[in-house]
């Protein structure tokens, strides 16, 4: 079931767009900022909300970088692997956090503190390498600099 | 040159808030557009030659003129701003957005009135977070002092603006891929024509138009298409956002005349490259344009000019390429990136692109054979304009096409010893 919330931000949304279904993306992203992700439950409830079939929302879900289907860690970090970043070292910056937090990218550590996930270009290619952490910008990383930003996420 | 659309930007402080951009100035080239015919608004742009700054260069009142406008015209019309800066290597509508929100909404609203558009979205793409929050708080403010909503400064023209936050793919900023993200689908390209100027958003005339372009209306209303023309020495007129990533001296962005050779805004702006590394070439407008080298540095950076020379200035932000650098790695980290964004719609792109990937994968593995240039070179033609629905995969061949031409060498060297020689 949607919270009062959550509908309530949902129809906040639909006041912007003359058809309910264009929603859908937000629905999900808000679902997601309440629950972390978008479970079948979930994707079935937006889903008969929106008037919609839960296949056609779930074509949408897949389609997008940014919708979870999967539960994820508190903390999100995408590693930005286009080509500015990977000219100026993006691979290292990769593999030392996959050997410090001990996870593949698509992976969540067993405690569950974080989620790592590749991203394509993040627009900061001037401050290359870059990583977002729950929406956080941090550029002009080495594996030093990153250590202690990783601290600030508990 | 004095800066025009990044003079009210300081990178590190906040943007001017409403007050601080209408003491700038701000606000007063909507106050004059609302004095005038909406014709008279699109004949400006159009003599002033503007031209669309987020990579195809198509000239920006040409493509309003296809939008119905009068009494018959049908409505709701939308007006779309494609902040879905997703081209790796490009950085510049960030900066646009971040850095004075209010620049934009001003421009849109121009845009709108020229128009008669009815609703505006601004589409951002959802990693841009700081620009959200500034975006939104700017659209606020421009509610709260009438700039928006009914009845705009007592004109009798009405325009609601909304922030749109993508959840991110490549796709959405292709033109008729963004109309399908904003009404909720999958963002698959559609088939042109009926173009979006008549028949866009929930089949009503739509134009989608790049930050950059838009941030320059407000200049163009206020101080005339001549003006804008003599701002730069080349044809296209006005000033552009350029920018270069890489092993250079100082990365970063510049507003510059539009046609600023590529030696001076490199050797100049840029500084040079790195203590140690070389030059060998260059993407000069993001990912999905074709490498220029040592040849090419004198050229103009302009629309007309990156063409002859064999390429496309596409966003203007330059991706450099130095002899410490693997260009097979390169183009494998590029072909990655458009084999993962393909939407899948059109067999070309989905077939070939990872086709594109794995080859070279191999190449840089060193499992390549003799053979595999000359599949590359096929899948370039596979993909090429007039085989596929839109142009992420011509774009995808671009770069690929022009290392096998420039770089042919290290692709065969891969292949003869067996390994990435940089490695």
């Amino acid at each position: 079931m949607l919270s009062p919330e959550e509908r309530q931000e949902i129809e906040a949304e639909l006041a912007h767009y003359p058809h309910k279904q264009a929603v859908s993306i937000d629905a999900m992203k808000i679902v997601q900022r309440h629950r972390g992700w978008v479970s079948d439950e979930s994707l079935r409830d937006i889903a008969e909300f929106l008037g919609m079939s839960a296949a056609d929302l779930d074509g949408v879900a897949t389609f997008y970088n940014l919708i979870f289907r999967k539960p994820v860690g508190r903390h999100v970090i995408m590693v930005c692997d286009s080509v500015s970043c990977w000219i100026m070292g993006c691979d290292r910056i990769r593999e030392h956090l996959s050997s410090r937090l001990g996870i593949k990218l698509g992976e969540t550590t067993q405690d569950g503190r974080f989620t790592l996930l590749p991203i394509v270009c993040l627009g900061a290619c001037d401050h290359a390498p870059v990583v977002m952490v729950d929406g956080d910008l941090h550029q002009d990383l080495d594996p030093q600099r990153l250590d202690g930003i990783l601290e600030k996420y508990e | 040159m004095e800066k025009i659309i990044t003079k009210n930007i300081r990178p590190e402080g906040e943007p001017p808030d409403l007050k601080a951009y209408e003491k700038a100035g701000g606000y007063q080239a909507l106050r004059k557009a609302l004095g005038m015919d909406p014709k008279a608004i699109t004949e400006l742009v159009k003599a002033s030659n503007l031209r669309g700054r987020g990579g195809a260069g198509f000239l920006t009142g040409q493509k309003w003129s296809f939008v119905p406008v009068g009494k018959d015209a049908p409505h709701p019309k939308y007006l779309v701003a494609n902040a879905d800066e997703m081209e790796p290597g490009t950085f510049k509508d960030r900066l646009l957005l971040e850095g004075d929100p209010h620049q934009l909404i001003e421009g849109m609203i121009i845009a709108a009135r020229a128009l008669e558009a009815d609703v505006a979205y601004i589409f951002l793409r959802g990693e841009y977070t700081l620009a959200a929050q500034r975006v939104r708080r700017a659209i606020a403010e421009s509610y709260a002092r009438g700039y928006l909503s009914k009845n705009i400064l007592g004109s009798g023209y009405s325009l609601e603006m909304y922030l749109h936050i993508s959840a991110g793919r490549y796709m959405c900023g292709e033109e008729t891929g963004l109309l399908n993200a904003l009404e909720g689908k999958r963002a698959n390209p559609r088939t042109k024509p009926p173009f979006p100027q008549i028949s866009g958003l929930w089949g009503k005339p739509t134009i989608v138009q790049n930050v950059e372009t838009l941030a320059n209306l407000p200049h163009i209303i206020q101080n005339g298409a001549e003006w804008f023309k003599g701002l730069s020495p080349g044809q296209s007129g006005g000033s552009k956002l350029y920018g270069a990533s890489g092993k250079v001296r100082q990365p970063g962005l510049w507003e510059l005349p539009m046609g600023t050779p590529i030696r001076e805004i490199l050797e100049e702006y840029a500084g040079g490259m790195r203590d140690g590394v070389k030059f060998r070439g260059l993407l000069p407008g993001g990912a999905s344009t074709d490498f220029l080298v040592e040849e090419h540095l004198d050229v103009r950076m302009d629309f007309d000019d990156v063409h002859k020379a064999g390429s496309r200035m596409g966003t203007g932000t330059m991706i450099i390429l130095d002899d410490k650098t693997c260009p097979v790695g390169m183009v494998r980290n590029l072909e990655h990136f458009f084999a993962q964004e393909s939407c899948g719609w059109c067999t070309p792109c989905w077939s070939g692109l990872p086709w594109a990937e794995q080859t070279l994968t191999a190449i840089e593995e060193g499992r390549g054979e003799a053979h595999d240039l000359e599949i590359l070179a096929h899948i370039t033609r596979w993909v090429a304009p007039g085989n596929t629905f839109c142009a992420l995969a011509p774009g995808a061949a671009e770069p690929l096409q022009s290392a096998l031409k420039y770089f042919r060498e290290d692709f065969e060297r891969h292949i003869k010893e067996k390994r990435c020689p940089w490695r």
